[in-house]
């Protein structure tokens, strides 16, 4: 009979304290792996959403942080915007147009309230967010671009279009074809302007692209708040068409705001992949301007300044909560067993009799720890992964966060054989107990 | 486990009859009481028992049989003297060998709680083959519960079985790895008379087929008189009526 079996035995034999025990065991593991699982979806989901483009270019006041959480995650106010004619500098004949691939603006300041007091951000944007900028590589590194799920891209034309994001769609309930009424200020507030009309929805992409609600920047503009007074003298007859367009809207559409009055929150750069020092080139010169209107940042660098800083130091406290609570189980198992040595010790006095070495007596209380160990951790294991599969198709919703509950990361490896060192240690001090069982005595009793 | 074959091996004797399996001289075994006086147990210049012989060992209580036994299957160290089973001494043996010959060579069964209570019937006899270097042979063990009329109790646990179904089983635990001896404490000190016959029935056909050397402690006259040789141990004992 292997030791395995007979250290099973002992522990079916006290079922109660065994399966207590091992509950211990398997919420002390189940925690470590959400820990582990959501760090590592955290931190995916960090690096997912500034793919496709390079460099970010805000508003010169805030801070590189400030840049990044705005216009990629959509976190906290709009930055400090700066005229249009700054983003003019990318497109046409611009100083930087040859550096650059495609270059998106972006403008914040506007959100849509649902009806359950959920807010989401309202973009003004350019087509070209869902055509030239893709959301994402594959596993293979081929670049993803944005499908629709419904309904089609917005036309610069069409100053009141717009594409929602699919969580934004799910949550809002907006579909194709209805029209919605932004809110101006990221809080609610009393000034609404003209409905947009919602012509798509994107397909999920597991980005914060997900959760927004983009618009023709053109009609975004026309919204209350949004002109900067009109600057003397300024040539104000009429803006230029939206660049890259032919010409806007004839006859009785609206006609757009004249460009000295526009102002952008950012603007997504894909740089010109023939040049490959064109992203530094721009950081360095948008960087250098003296009044520093803006300022041009490697949202990489800035995610990777966030894991560093805050995402992998929370996950360090988190685990060594998580590894005291394993150690507390452990302590557990050790005192079951512990306490059952006692009992035990007339069992390990017939196995002495019927030949079984010290060692081998010292061995069997071992694999039972480790067996108990094992199999509480096996079992946390699957209730993590349970509790974050009960838990993936909610958060996919709420927040267009995939988490995918079957993925095992590399760190669970490392528990199966931390866990049988800790449980060796563990069953060490019963194990010596055994050991010393004086048989003689032991089975003496009846003298 | 490093496998320990020059135990059992060539240098070690075959079995023979007539051969004296078990042959104590001059074992000497006392205990330190705890203000620091030895207490002298066991004394005993001679004592032997041939291959397949059946001994009974009679003594008042607390004149050191169980100690004897111990002493025997190596479970309690001696102080001095020599103990030979199958020509070997197992007081020169180191500890670990001492517990794999005690394995391989010697069966045991006590008065009371021979049983794992974890374990099947079939498990405790499984549980004896363990701790030799053969592997444990489910069909032998079966076929010795079989012998001691079990064949129907395999899968039962210690506590589904009465206390003489209970002893038959530590009976036929004693006997898995084929023994040449089988120290037996009081084996049915705790069984009504009409089952103690039984098991000592069991332990004598079992003995004589597999041609084992016996050591029985007994207090029953009626159990003892069935055997041909009784060694009182107040006599084989110098020590015996010091404590
Ligand atoms: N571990 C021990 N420490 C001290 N004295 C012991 C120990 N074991 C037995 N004894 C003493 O040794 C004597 C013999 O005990 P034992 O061999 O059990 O006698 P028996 O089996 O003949 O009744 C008794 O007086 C007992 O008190
Ligand atoms: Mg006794």
């Amino acid at each position: 009979m292997s030791f395995w079996k007979i250290a099973w035995r002992s522990i079916e034999q006290r079922a109660l304290a065994s399966s207590l025990t091992g509950l211990s065991m398997a919420l002390g593991v189940a925690l470590i792996i959400l820990v582990l699982v959501i760090h590592n979806v955290f931190v995916a989901q960090l690096s997912n959403d500034a793919q496709g483009y390079e460099l970010i270019v805000g508003g010169g006041q805030g801070s590189r942080f400030e840049v990044v959480l705005t216009s990629v995650f959509h976190i906290g106010k709009p930055l400090y915007p700066f005229p249009y004619s700054f983003y003019k500098k990318f497109v046409g004949d611009g100083e930087f147009a040859p550096y650059v691939e495609a270059a998106v603006p972006i403008c914040l300041g506007d959100s849509y309230q649902t009806d359950d007091n959920h807010s989401f951000r309202v973009i003004g944007t350019r087509p070209e967010m869902f055509t030239a900028i893709p959301y994402g590589l594959d596993d293979d590194g081929h670049e993803l671009n944005y499908q629709f799920s419904a309904g089609r891209n917005f036309k610069v034309e069409n100053f009141y279009e717009a594409v929602l994001g699919s969580v934004a769609a799910n949550r809002t309930g907006l579909k194709v074809g209805e029209h919605f009424q932004p809110t101006h200020g990221i809080s609610a507030g009393d000034t609404k302007h003209d409905g947009f009309e919602v012509v798509g929805i994107l397909a999920p992409t597991g980005t914060s692209t997900d959760r927004g609600i983009f618009v023709n920047m053109e009609g975004f503009y026309l919204g209350e708040g949004h002109a900067m007074p009109a600057k003397e003298g300024a040539d104000d007859a009429a803006a230029s068409p939206p660049p890259g367009e032919p010409s806007e809207s004839e006859g009785n559409g609206p006609r757009p705001l004249p460009e000295s009055q526009r102002e952008v929150t950012s603007i997504l750069v894909r740089c010109n992949p023939d040049l490959p020092t064109a992203a530094m080139f721009i950081e360095g010169r948008v960087n250098k301007g003296e009044d520093r209107v803006a300022q041009a940042v490697a949202p990489r660098n800035v995610v990777r300044q966030i894991q560093d800083s805050f995402l992998d130091p929370v996950r360090v406290v988190l685990l060594v909560l998580t590894v005291l609570i394993v150690v507390v189980a452990g302590i557990s198992v050790l005192v079951s067993i512990y306490n059952s040595m006692s009992e035990r010790s007339h069992d390990i006095a017939v196995m002495r009799a019927l030949g079984a070495s010290r060692a081998a007596v010292m061995g069997v209380i071992l694999v039972e720890s480790i067996l108990l160990s094992l199999l509480g951790a096996a079992a946390g294991m699957l209730l993590g992964h349970a509790v974050l599969a009960v838990a993936a198709p909610i958060v996919e919703n709420y927040t267009g966060i995939t988490v995918r509950p079957w993925d095992f990361t590399w760190q669970e490896l490392l528990l199966a054989p931390g866990l049988v060192a800790f449980a060796s240690l563990v069953g060490l001090l019963p194990a010596m107990t055994a050991y010393r069982t004086d048989v003689a005595k032991t089975l003496g009793g009846a003298r | 486990m490093q496998p320990l074959t020059w135990v059992y091996d060539a240098s070690f004797p075959p079995v023979t009859h007539a051969f004296r399996m078990l042959a104590l001289s001059e074992v000497r075994k006392s205990y330190v009481e705890p203000d620091g006086t030895q207490l002298p147990i066991l004394d005993v210049p001679q004592l032997s028992v041939a291959a397949g012989e059946q001994v009974v060992l009679r003594g008042r209580s607390g004149c050191g049989k169980t100690t004897l036994l111990n002493c025997i299957a190596g479970l309690t160290t001696v102080d001095a003297g020599k103990i030979e089973i199958n020509g070997r001494d197992v007081v020169k043996l180191p500890e670990a060998v001492r517990d794999r010959f005690r394995a391989r060579y010697i069966g045991f069964v006590f008065q009371t709680f021979n049983l794992l209570p974890a374990f099947s019937a079939l498990e405790n006899v499984l549980l004896g083959m363990t701790f030799t270097d053969q592997r444990a042979d489910p069909q032998r063990a079966a076929e010795l519960l079989k012998t001691v009329g079990l064949g129907h109790r395999l899968t039962h646990k210690p506590r589904a079985l009465s206390v003489g179904e209970q002893q038959r089983v530590a009976v036929a635990r004693a006997l898995a790895n084929k023994p040449v001896l089988l120290l037996a404490d009081e084996p049915t000190a705790n069984i009504d008379p009409a089952h103690q016959q039984q098991v000592i029935d069991l332990l004598r056909d079992a003995c004589r087929q597999e041609n084992v050397a016996m050591l029985l402690v007994t207090h029953a006259d009626e159990v003892a008189n069935q055997f041909d040789r009784i060694e009182y141990l107040e006599q084989v004992n110098r020590a015996a009526g010091v404590a």
